[in-house]
């Protein structure tokens, strides 16, 4: 597998991949894969009727991980992958996705992605799905991911998403359905500047007794750029749901917060929050306190917020 | 050595002028834990704020060994030695008391033996600390522990506490007293200023200041201030639980 500076640099920034991963692997370069490798209990195989793989985890896979980053590097290059992940009862495995583009052309580079996670009873998966943009061309870097979760009784599934530099346009939609005892918990990390524009459309059905979700947003605005984020939670049995938003605004930036909740049966227990507001006066202060500059105080107090 | 010279800052309120500070002169010597006391609203903590450079003079100057600091921002300050305590203490999101303790001490990195025996130093189990956000989770009084612990952290030339006492309950208040009673033998080659109107706080000074109604109303040794302070407002005794399980009536 040969990857030109540039890929690699992009692939450690989405999957902190520095060398081949340990377990399964697909890396896909510039739309096509340019490195596979399946374990004894992860296959991982190319659909035929569309662009993606299918990855097939065995029932009881425990402590194994699975690494599936995208890197674009070819200006003007549009793409939609769909990528499903069968993943077996009981197992307990650790999912990197992630996607970069470097463009320094002209034209727009788009990838559009779809993943689709079947979650068995009482699995366990830990999601990490980073998006990073680099290159100093005109053309856009714009990634559009579709996530959908199918959470079996039971099941549990994290789901960590972070977007903090170089994307131009981004619009992610999050879709999940959960059985009984099953539950998920998200944290979005997600920083615009320049002229970005990012929307990312949250909605999760509590579906069965006992599930529960805690879907929670920290959001960063620079610059002229725009963020909304829509989050529905829908509780449709005894069931409990809580969506946080939590948001900085700096310069001339613009975010809109739109948390819902649809409670359909009175045993369910919705909670949302939202906040908005620019970095306090005195936590810059406090640490100007200690010796940083005002920069420097913002850059530490953004940083950790976005931890 | 510290100096201010006819520090005067006035507020406006209804168009009119209000001095909380009326022409302020005051030395701080080296090597002295200096106790700054005096009744609520006299002007305490905004003096303890133009010092760290939190809050601009209407007219006087600062000097800090010698230098004129004055128009100095607050980073500028800290740079030259100047720690600061708030009174409240700021709370994050994200970020945690190792990156507060890092960020004190200037360093890019901070092993974690390091950060912990600032923790220990003001009483708090360092390994249940360490990686907590120094957010709403903590109670005040362990806030105001870490506030305390990045100000030693920092190893100021000059450290300034802002009535480090308020909000923090009895049991923190005896581990206080014992944390700057300890910084007191160590002071060589520093200082340190704290305002409060705590008794147990006065009683370990070597200077104290009388600040009432925006002047200085006297200073001296605490041998010669405290026992005219006694009883006042100026020195206030903690309510007393401790001191009750000895038989002791305040």
């Amino acid at each position: 597998m040969e990857l030109t500076d540039i890929q690699k640099k992009i692939l450690e920034e989405v999957a902190d991949l520095h060398k081949i991963p340990v377990g399964a692997y697909n890396i896909r370069a510039n739309g096509e894969s340019v490195g596979r490798n399946s374990s004894a209990n992860i296959e991982i195989t190319s659909k035929t009727d569309v662009s993606g793989i299918d990855i097939k985890i065995k029932p009881g896979t425990k402590n194994e991980s699975v690494h599936i980053p995208v890197v674009i590097s070819q200006t003007g290059l549009k793409e939609n992958v769909h990528n499903d992940f069968f993943v077996g009862e009981d197992s307990d495995v650790l999912i990197v996705a992630g996607c970069g583009i470097d463009n320094c052309g002209s034209s727009d580079s788009e990838h559009d992605g779809i993943h689709r996670f079947y979650i068995g009873k009482n699995a366990r998966v830990k999601y990490v799905e980073k998006h990073y943009g680099s290159g100093a061309g005109k053309g856009k870097r714009i990634l559009n991911p579709v996530t959908e979760v199918y959470m079996e009784e039971g099941s549990y599934c994290e789901m960590e998403m972070v977007q903090i530099k170089g994307v131009d346009d981004t619009e992610r939609v999050t879709h999940a359905e959960l059985k009984e005892g099953a539950r998920m918990i998200v944290h979005e990390r997600l920083m615009t500047h320049d002229d970005q524009h990012a929307v990312s459309r949250y909605d999760v059905e509590l579906n069965g007794e006992g599930s529960s979700a805690d879907v929670v947003s920290r959001a960063v605005a620079r610059d002229r750029s725009y963020q909304r984020f829509d989050a529905k939670i829908i509780g449709n049995a005894p069931c409990s749901g809580h969506s946080e938003c939590d948001s900085i605004i700096m310069d001339n930036g613009t975010i809109l917060a739109v948390p819902a909740l649809e409670a359909n049966n009175v045993d369910a227990a919705l909670i949302h929050e939202a906040a908005i507001g620019k970095i306090a006066g005195e936590q810059l202060v406090k640490l100007m306190t200690l010796g940083l500059t005002e920069q420097e105080a913002e850059e530490e107090i953004i940083n950790g917020f976005l931890r | 050595m510290l100096e201010l010279k006819n520090i005067v800052y006035q507020v406006e309120e209804n168009g009119e002028g209000i001095g909380i500070l009326n022409d302020v002169s005051l030395v701080i010597p080296d090597g002295k834990l200096t106790v700054i006391t005096g009744p609520n609203g006299g002007g305490k903590s905004t003096l303890a704020r133009i010092i760290a450079g939190v809050v601009k003079p209407t007219s006087g100057k600062i000097f800090f060994n010698g230098q004129d600091i004055t128009d100095m921002s607050i980073t500028d300050r800290a740079r030259l030695g100047i720690g600061f305590a708030f009174q409240q203490p700021v709370r994050f999101k994200g970020i945690r008391v190792v990156d507060l303790i890092r960020l004190a001490k200037g360093e890019k990195k901070l092993s974690s033996s390091d950060a912990c025996k600032y923790l220990a130093a003001v009483g708090l189990c360092a390994k249940d600390y360490i990686n907590r956000e120094v957010n709403s989770s903590l109670s005040g009084g362990e806030l105001k522990r870490i506030e305390i612990a990045t100000v030693l952290a920092k190893k100021s030339a000059l450290s300034v506490f802002d009535e480090p006492e308020a909000g923090i309950d009895l049991w923190s208040f005896q581990n206080l007293i014992e944390v700057f009673d300890g910084m007191r033998k160590n002071i060589e080659g520093s200082s340190i200023i704290i305002i409060s109107h705590q008794e147990r706080i006065l009683q370990i000074a070597d200077e104290i200041v009388l600040v009432k109604e925006g002047k200085i109303d006297c200073q001296g040794t605490c041998d010669e201030i405290l026992p005219k302070l006694v009883g006042t407002e100026s020195a206030v005794k903690s309510c007393g639980v401790i001191d009750l399980w000895k038989g002791g009536d305040n």
